[in-house]
């Protein structure tokens, strides 16, 4: 009941398909006595497969297949996939090719970015349903967020042919890369992308954010030159520091009955997070100059840290990242001399780690001795960000417990969008060593 | 594409978008609409799309895009009653048009593939095939693509906001490639192509991109896809390697999935994989 203060009787908060999300996902959550008895982000997304569709096939065909488990992230699927066979195969990349792959993933950081901020987040810290009603409100700001994501999809269409499922990235290369001139076409929307992911920071710094702090434990890469990306070691905010192609030896999967999704857990069970609050976390002094001075000038870097909801600045002083990168990339562009290096698929381990817009990536495949996929492992990073998620809608539901029931169950939507669910990416993956127990 | 396309001229039609089994990639695609998406949605009462919008409508729709497969009992009772809620049905994208790649699991065995990939399977709903929308209900027009074509899609909804057909071209991906002026990958040593029986609509982007055509807009009307199988026959390639050139993103589809039948199945069926 509204203004009162309930401590006995059950509590039901229930989502059934949570929107501006990507995918089908639900929420629950059930106090009893004032204390949380069920807390559940259920992904009811319908299961496609991928790690059995990608068995028998080759190295390539696979970086083709794992595009389509996101429409929005292909490029993150592709990167980490193709790191892995690059690795197994020791193929030394040439630096320019390295570079151009860091560009593509640029360009799908600002694209996807700049649809959670614009289109799917800032909605809801300033009261509307959707893009169009904050057209209505404030349609220099939306057309602001436009702008941006077509930047990002500009980039990735001309590396890759198309801004979804690109068509380029090829083991030990790209099928065809970039002349000069073509990067350099992109330069003056990269320019006014960059005054435009500069006003989105001063723009969401504006917001007011619910009252909500817990102390997370955060995972990234972590690369000694670079803001994590393509490369780096897996690190923790609690000391946890791995190779790129060991996630399996500090976690694990299991399947929980509401969800399609694999939860992942370290070994203690704390939950953990991944994404652009971790990044920045854990990498903020890796920043380009021009982006750590926008983190510095709103001055949330704490926030970001304590507060989810914060998660927007993240990913907008993330966007003044990608497009100073990306512009800093087109002005030192030199063509590779050969677009692609040879390599010839073998038997053995590819296993690789990147940074998708929403976290840590990690891919695992064993290939057979003619160099096809015997058995693959894929782990998201919205299935890994799950139980992290869930714990927070625990130490959530104390503050909105007496608010109106459908103010405090639109509270908790808003709570779970400010993680930006990849739900196609967090079902269809499967663990073929978790144990069948009951 | 049926009569009802020319019927729609509602005024401000009530526009669903909704999604079965898939990526979201072809929803995006409206999204990627930048230059026009404000001036776009204000013409429809946009009353369904979960993805972009926190309205939600069980219908009555006056049109319906759907992106995906069916691929759950739930979803194949939806798409029923979502038929009865709309005059014109849209199917967007490969996964609605011919399965998706999720299909490849039509040959295989499903239980034992539920079990492979979750330890505890009961907990999960999920049909033994996956299928396109028309295996289901009567669709009025369709875009094909994994993802559909910006282009095409603008071309539909203009073509819907005023009543008129859509001009959607059915010609094959070689003739896109001759007037882009690629040189044939076939002749560069950059082949196998499937472009000569692909349903146009990409722009001929793999080619332009020097590989060639995976098939992902789907066989052309009339494709003659035997043919071209036995032409990378002839290259040397076995019938499995020949096989798995068509097992992509459009398998299912009734010209490619008759090839693959005829050529021992795709690689999933196949090959023994340590968990099977």
């Amino acid at each position: 009941m509204h203004g009162t203060h309930v401590t006995t009787g059950e509590q039901r908060f229930d989502v059934q398909g949570i929107t501006r999300v990507e995918g089908e996902g639900s929420l629950r959550l059930v106090v009893r006595d004032g204390q949380v008895i069920e807390s559940q982000l259920a992904i009811f997304e319908a299961p496609r497969y991928f790690e059995r569709l990608v068995v028998g096939r080759t190295p390539n065909e696979v970086l083709d297949i794992v595009a389509r488990i996101c429409g929005i992230c292909p490029v993150a699927y592709q990167m980490s996939a193709v790191h892995a066979f690059e690795d197994l195969g020791e193929v030394a990349i040439e630096p320019s090719v390295r570079t151009l792959r860091r560009l593509l993933y640029c360009g799908e950081w600002i694209e996807s970015h700049a649809l959670h901020v614009y289109l799917l987040h800032a909605p809801d810290f300033l009261g509307c349903a959707n893009a169009v009603e904050l057209a209505n409100l404030d349609r220099a700001a939306v057309e602001r967020g436009l702008a941006l994501k077509k930047a990002g999809n500009r980039i990735v269409a001309v590396l890759g042919g198309r801004p979804i499922h690109p068509v380029s990235v090829r083991v030990g290369g790209f099928s065809k890369v970039p002349t000069k001139r073509e990067l350099q076409a992109l330069r003056p929307d990269l320019d006014a992308a960059l005054d435009h992911a500069l006003a989105t920071v001063d723009w969401v710094a504006t917001f007011v954010a619910p009252d909500f702090e817990r102390e997370e434990r955060f995972v990234s890469l972590r690369h000694p030159t670079e803001y994590p990306m393509n490369d780096g070691r897996i690190v923790s905010s609690d000391g946890l520091d791995l190779a790129p192609t060991d996630w399996e030896t500090a976690f694990q999967e299991e399947q929980v009955p509401w969800s399609h999704a694999l939860q992942a857990h370290m070994g203690d069970r704390v939950p953990y997070l991944l994404g652009p609050a971790a990044r920045i976390t854990l990498a903020a002094d890796q920043l380009h100059p021009t982006a750590r001075a926008a983190l510095d000038r709103i001055g949330l870097a704490d926030a970001i840290r304590r507060n989810p909801y914060w998660s927007i600045a993240a990913r907008a002083v993330e966007l003044v990242h990608a497009v100073a990168e990306a512009l800093d990339i087109v002005d030192g562009y030199v063509p590779p001399e050969r677009a692609t290096e040879p390599w010839t698929p073998s038997a053995g381990t590819a296993s690789w780690a990147t940074e998708a817009p929403r976290g840590l990536l990690f891919h695992h495949y064993e290939l057979d001795e003619r160099g096809r996929i015997a058995s693959a492992r894929i782990v998201p990073p919205t299935s890994q960000n799950q139980a992290a998620i869930e714990a927070d809608m625990t130490s959530f539901a104390p503050s909105i417990l007496d608010e109106p029931h459908d103010v405090a169950t639109h509270r908790l939507e808003q709570l779970i969008r400010s993680y930006d669910p990849c739900i196609s990416c967090a079902t269809h993956f499967l663990d073929l060593t978790v144990e069948a127990s009951s | 594409m049926t009569g009802a396309v020319r019927a729609t001229i509602a005024s401000r039609p009530r526009l669903g978008i909704m999604k079965f089994a898939s990526c979201d990639g072809c929803q995006l695609t409206i999204l990627d609409l930048e230059d026009h998406l404000l001036d776009l949605l204000v013409r429809f009462d946009l009353v369904e799309f979960a993805e972009a919008s926190s309205y939600r409508s069980s219908g009555p729709f006056d049109i319906v895009l759907v992106e995906g497969s069916i691929s759950t009992p739930e979803q194949a009772e939806e798409i029923v009653r979502i038929r009865r809620e709309t005059p014109l049905l849209v199917t967007i994208g490969a996964c609605a048009t011919a399965g998706g790649i999720q299909a490849l699991r039509n040959w295989a065995d499903h239980d034992a593939y539920r079990a492979a990939v979750y330890a505890h399977p009961e907990y999960v709903e999920s049909l033994a095939t996956s299928t396109p929308i028309s295996d289901h209900v009567a669709v009025d027009a369709e875009l094909r693509g994994c993802p559909i074509d910006p282009g095409q899609l603008l071309e539909l909804l203009t073509a819907l906001t005023v009543g008129r057909r859509p001009q959607l071209p059915d010609e094959s991906v070689c003739l896109e490639c001759k007037r882009r002026g690629t040189v044939c990958v076939l002749v560069t040593g950059n082949g196998p192509c499937l472009g000569p029986v692909t349903h146009t609509g990409c722009g001929a982007l793999c080619p332009a991109y020097a590989r060639g055509c995976y098939g992902c807009f789907g066989p052309r009307e009339a494709a003659n896809a035997p043919s071209l199988a036995r032409w990378f026959g002839r290259d040397g390639r076995s019938d499995a390697d020949t096989a798995r050139l068509f097992s992509g993103f459009t398998a299912y589809a009734p010209p490619f999935r008759s090839v693959i039948d005829s050529l021992g199945g795709p690689p999933i069926a196949s090959h023994s994989g340590e968990d099977a």
